[in-house]
Order: structure tokens, then C-alpha cells, then sequence
């Protein structure tokens, strides 16, 4: 098929990550109350930036599977 | 509750899942890449789509309830209940399913039996994913009213929150149907990829962030009760577990006939194999599906786990006082008791109150995650909804074009011409869906019944598959009058049985009780037990009673006159065996660790 899969799934995680980190860093602190002071929203976000990027990497590539 | 930043996240994945569609639709040229998705997926794509088909509601909020109700037992559903299958099916199934072009798992009885055995498959088939897809449907929209997803949007336009449940249905609807009818089961597939990513990107913090919280697994362990933290404790006797089964029934019974039947005979899940790019990829598409499965439970189960082991607490202070869920105070951990219409938690004859289990899952995500993150939890939640109605949607409109259409309808028709009814069964089944999830909101009794019915349609079924392709001398009449035995043998076992303080009726025991099972899931795997065998019996004697197949004809249909599958030229990891036997050792290993 045309379309390699890697692509959109890493164009989806890449927006994510950048929203969550996005909102993770100008969020107030104290929603983080529930998420045990953890600032999960920049962790996480970060975490799906890194695979969003590895999965266009690898789509770009277009390395045979 | 929902902030724009949830909203955001939600709307660039719906965005994303017709985005997907869009983009295939100008290589859907013939009813090949539509329905088969022209034989070209490669074998993990494939593989992770064959685990999302599944990973429908029955899954995410499913085997969390049952997680809190039945504790790390419930993972019997993955370890002895899908691993041992998925791996039959790859390594000894699939050279017959996709070696012989079948284009569906009833077009492979047609080429190995006779008509009558296909037709009788396809037509139950089609009806009972029109049925589950329904369901999923009804589900999901329950859900996002329960939750209050939709209450402050509704609110804000002013528009009556009765009408929540409404758009619900609809807005799912017009999405799967949206990127089905553009890409056809390649959309479905890519799509179910990734819904399988975001699914774990969505409950891995929130299993993360529950086992920090508890202390991790010795946390868990040390504020429960054994039973809940052990998978083989008490098993040698039904009274001894949580689940109400002892080792026998649960291997036999889930173990072998109904894992078997269900992953080695399913269209549902067996199309996606069917969609590999070649024999190999085919062979290993439910091996590849078979790691992420094996780790499942740690991603579906412990989040059920974890709710029920925190101490019972009042989620509305947390929620921002917006989640207004009954019965909280009569709960136990972050699960509600059920409430009845007067506002009263419901008790059973023994008076405990009764707990309701599926907001197990959903209540872990609204106690800890924060909005933004909360987006994408409930994102991947409605990501595995409608991962389970597209699977279902697409095997019916393949079955429904193919093996009722074409066989019984209009036989002469150009491609173009099937592809358009393709096209239209998908309009149609997802109307009908439509109209079972609107069935349900009012007869849940017709649905119980239904879903039995099922239940001893599907019991017999691979006792056939078995017979056909391990057995040459199997044959049409044998098979067709297997399965109309096993059947009634599982009506009959039903009607003769109760689960322990069952009344008769749709539980059973609707012609007399002969015999009162510790639970309902020992009944219904005793079930699937005698309709099996029962099927297997009737199959081998009518079979020899019989007129045996010409044995030109079952060339690459039977496993005795079949080639074998080469494996040269191939790496390690690509090799069917090689897998199998890393992922049943694995599975093993999980076992001892759970013990």
C-alpha cells in the first residue's frame, strides 16, 4: 500500500507530544495534585514526542519491514 | 471537566482516523483492496491489527471489571485463553486459510466442505457482528453519558442532555463508517494500528502512575487478599477461587474450545491475516499479535486491580465535583456500588451490595489524570470502541458481499459492481447496528438471549475446522450435521443446568435442573465442552457414513495433502516456529510469576 503507517502515527504522536508538553509547562501546578505532584502531562508528553519522532525517522527512511 | 486541551487532543485524533481514510481511498480500486486490503500488509501491521480488532469494548472496560472482581485470575483470559490459540492458528491453520485464496474463513468451508456448511456459517456470522458491533455501540455511548464527556459542550449550546446518548451513537457511526467507506479494510487496519499505540500511550501512565501510588505490586499484594494477587490459587476446586471454576474446566472449556473457536475461526480477526502480504506474514500475524496480548493484562487488568485495593474514597471532591457518580459511598475502593432507579445501592439475596464494576477503569482515569492527559485517556478509551466496531463492520461486509451475495444473489457481477455493494453493506450493517444498539437500550432481555444463542453457534465451530483440516476424510454432510449437533448439544446442556443461585430461564435450566454449577463461568464453559465434543463425535461417525471428498479436490485444503510451508531464506525472528516457541515460554514463565 501507498501509504507507509509510520507516518501518520508519528505526524499523531508528535502533535500530542508537543501539546501535552505544551500545556504540561504553562499549566498551574495544582491540577498535579491527582497525578501525585507528578507534572505527567510534560513527563508523558515528552515520552510520545520521542516515539512520534522515531516512527517518522523510520517512516521516512522507508526501511523495508 | 474537560478542558480545551481535551477537546484539542480528541478532535486531531478524529481528525487523524478520517485524515487516514482520505488519503487511501485512491488505491481502493478493486474489491480485493477493499476487502482484503489487496494482500499487502506487512506482517506487523498486520499483527497489531489483529490484536486491535479484538480490543473492543469487551476489552479496556471489560477485563478491568473483571480485574476488580476477579483479580489477576482474569488474566487466564489472555494466558490460557488467547496465547495457546493464537499460536495454533499461526502455525498449523494458516497455510490452509491463506494458501487456498479463500477470501473469507466461510469461503474456505465452501472450498473444503460444501454450500450448505458455508452458508450456515456465513449467515450466523453476519448477523452476530452486526450484533456485537451493536453492542460496542451501545456501550460507548452509556460510557461518554456516564461519564459527562458531552455534558458542558451540550450545556453550552443548550441543547437537552437526553440527547447526549443520541449524538453519541451517531458521531461514532458516522466515523467508523466515514474512514471504512474511503479506505476499506486497509483504513480499518492502519487505523486499528493506531489505536493500538494509543491505547498503551493512554493506559501506561495510568497504570504507572496507580502502582506508584499503591506501592507497586507488593503494595497491591499487601492490601489485598491473596485470592485477588494469585491466577492459580485454590484452582483445584471451584469453591476455592474467585472465578468459581476448577483447572480442568478452565483449560478445556476457555483453554481450548472457546479460545480456539473464537481465534482460529473468527473472520474478525482471521481477515487480518488474510490481508498479509505473503504466506510467512500471514503465518506470523497472530504470533506478532501474541506479545503485545501476552502483556495485556498489565495494561487492562491491574488498573481494575489497583481500584479495588485503594481505600474507598469520594471522587466527586476530586473531579472538580463535576463527576456526579452514585453510590460511591457504599463502594469499595474507587468502584460504586450500583444504584437502583430510587437511589438505593442494590443488594444480592446474601445482602452484599453490588458493585459496579465497569466504572472500575474509567474512574482510574478521572482519579488520576489531570486534564490534557485525561484528553488522551479518554481518547484511547473511545479509540478501543470503535477499533472493536470497525473490525466488526468490515468481516460483515466482506462476508455479507462474498459469501451471501455473490453465492445466493447475483453470482455473474462485474468486480466494480461488488465493490459498490461492499460499499453499501457497510451503509447498511452500520445502520443496523445502529438499530441493535437502540434494541438494547430497551430489550435487554431479547439481547441476553441473543448472545446465548450465539454462545451455542460459535461452541462447536472448531471441532469442524479441526476435523477439515487435520482429517481428510471429513466431509460435507459430516460437518453440517457436526455443527447442527453441537449446537443443540449446547442448547440442551443449557436447558438442563443452572449456575449456582440461578433461576431458570435465561441462565438455564429452562427444561429441569439436572445440575447446579459453582458459577455462571464454569455453566458456560461446561457448555462449550459437551457442544464440542458432541460436534467432533457426530462429525467423524456421519463422515464415515458418507461419500469421502475426491482427494484432488483438498489439495492445499487438508493438512495430509498439503506442502509444507518452507522456512528457508528466512531470519530467526521471521520464522513461525522460532516465535511460537519464544512466545509460549514466555506465557509460561508469566504463569509461574503469577502463580
Amino acid at each position: 500500500m501507498g501509504l507507509d503507517i509510520r507516518l501518520p502515527i508519528g505526524f499523531l504522536f508528535t502533535i500530542f507530544g508537543v501539546l501535552l508538553i505544551a500545556f504540561g509547562a504553562l499549566s498551574d501546578k495544582a491540577i498535579y495534585a491527582r497525578s501525585l505532584g507528578i507534572n505527567i502531562n510534560l513527563e508523558w508528553g515528552v515520552v510520545m514526542l520521542l516515539f512520534g519522532a522515531l516512527m517518522l525517522f523510520l517512516g521516512r527512511r522507508g526501511t523495508k519491514v | 471537566m474537560l478542558r480545551t486541551i481535551d477537546w484539542t487532543i480528541m478532535i486531531v485524533y478524529f481528525v487523524f482516523v478520517l485524515g487516514i481514510g482520505a488519503v487511501l481511498k485512491r488505491y481502493v480500486k478493486t474489491s480485493t483492496d477493499f476487502f482484503l486490503a489487496g494482500r499487502s500488509i506487512p506482517a506487523w501491521v498486520a499483527g497489531l491489527a489483529f490484536l486491535s480488532a479484538n480490543l473492543g469494548a469487551q476489552e479496556v472496560i471489560g477485563m478491568g471489571a473483571s480485574g476488580a472482581k476477579y483479580g489477576i485470575s482474569t488474566s487466564h483470559f489472555y494466558w490460557i485463553g488467547a496465547i495457546p490459540a493464537m499460536v495454533f492458528v499461526g502455525v498449523f491453520m494458516m497455510p490452509f486459510y491463506y494458501g487456498s485464496r479463500a477470501r473469507s474463513v466461510p469461503e474456505y468451508l465452501r472450498l473444503r466442505f460444501d454450500e450448505k456448511t458455508r452458508g450456515l456459517n456465513a449467515v450466523s456470522f453476519a448477523i452476530m457482528t452486526l450484533f456485537s458491533s451493536g453492542i460496542s455501540m451501545y456501550a460507548m455511548a452509556k460510557l461518554i453519558q456516564i461519564l459527562h464527556i458531552f455534558d458542558s459542550p451540550f450545556a453550552w449550546l443548550g441543547l437537552p442532555q437526553a440527547w447526549i446518548f443520541h449524538f453519541s451513537l451517531v458521531i461514532s457511526a458516522l466515523v467508523v463508517l466515514g474512514y471504512i467507506l474511503l479506505g476499506g479494510l486497509t483504513s480499518a487496519i492502519y487505523n486499528e494500528v493506531v489505536q493500538f499505540f494509543l491505547i498503551v500511550a493512554g493506559f501506561l501512565p495510568l497504570v504507572w502512575l496507580g502502582l506508584k501510588n499503591i506501592g507497586g505490586w507488593q503494595g497491591l499484594k499487601a492490601n489485598l487478599d491473596p485470592s485477588y494477587t494469585h491466577s492459580w490459587l485454590g484452582m483445584s476446586n471451584p469453591h476455592t477461587n474467585r472465578l468459581g471454576v476448577e483447572w480442568f474446566g478452565l483449560t478445556m472449556g476457555l483453554g481450548f474450545v472457546l479460545s480456539f473457536g473464537y481465534w482460529c475461526t473468527d473472520f474478525l480477526v482471521i481477515q487480518r491475516a488474510m490481508a498479509a502480504n505473503s504466506m510467512n506474514s500471514a503465518r506470523c500475524t497472530p504470533l506478532i499479535a501474541a506479545f503485545p496480548k501476552m502483556l495485556f493484562p498489565l495494561l487492562v487488568i491491574l488498573p481494575g486491580l489497583i481500584a479495588i485495593a485503594l481505600p474507598t474514597q469520594n471522587l466527586a471532591h476530586l473531579a472538580g465535583a463535576t463527576t456526579t457518580i452514585q453510590g460511591q459511598a457504599e463502594g469499595r475502593g474507587l468502584i460504586p456500588a450500583k444504584m437502583s432507579a430510587s437511589g438505593q445501592p442494590i443488594r444480592d439475596k446474601d445482602g452484599t451490595i453490588e458493585l459496579d464494576y465497569d466504572l472500575a477503569t474509567p474512574n482510574m482515569l478521572l482519579h488520576y489524570f489531570p486534564t490534557g492527559i485525561l484528553g488522551l485517556g479518554l481518547t484511547a478509551l473511545l479509540a478501543s470502541f470503535m477499533s472493536g466496531m470497525a473490525g466488526n463492520v468490515t468481516a460483515f461486509n466482506t462476508v455479507w458481499t462474498y459469501d451471501i451475495y455473490q453465492s445466493y444473489i447475483n453470482k455473474k457481477a462485474s468486480d466494480e459492481h461488488y465493490l459498490w455493494m461492499g460499499r453499501m453493506a457497510t451503509i447498511f450493517g452500520i445502520a443496523l447496528s445502529v438499530a441493535t444498539a437502540y434494541m438494547a437500550t430497551r430489550f435487554n432481555n431479547i439481547m441476553d438471549m441473543l448472545q446465548l444463542v450465539f454462545a451455542f453457534v460459535n461452541a462447536p465451530l472448531f471441532a469442524t475446522f479441526l476435523l477439515g483440516m487435520f482429517w481428510k476424510r471429513t466431509t460435507g454432510h459430516g460437518a453440517f450435521t457436526g455443527l447442527l449437533g453441537g449446537t443443540m448439544a449446547a442448547a440442551l446442556h443449557h436447558a438442563l443446568t443452572l449456575p449456582q443461585g440461578g433461576v431458570p430461564g435465561v441462565k438455564g435450566g429452562w427444561i429441569a435442573t439436572m445440575h447446579v454449577y459453582p458459577s455462571e463461568m464454569a455453566q458456560n464453559f461446561w457448555t462449550a465442552i459437551y457442544a464440542w465434543t458432541t460436534c467432533f463425535v457426530v462429525t467423524i461417525v456421519v463422515s464415515l457414513l458418507t461419500r469421502a471428498h475426491e482427494e484432488k479436490g483438498l489439495v492445499g485444503l487438508v493438512y495430509s495433502l498439503t506442502e509444507r510451508p518452507t522456512q528457508h531464506g528466512l531470519r530467526w525472528y521471521q520464522r513461525p516456529a522460532v516465535l511460537a516457541v519464544v512466545v509460549l515460554a514466555a506465557t509460561a514463565l508469566l504463569n509461574i510469576v503469577f502463580r
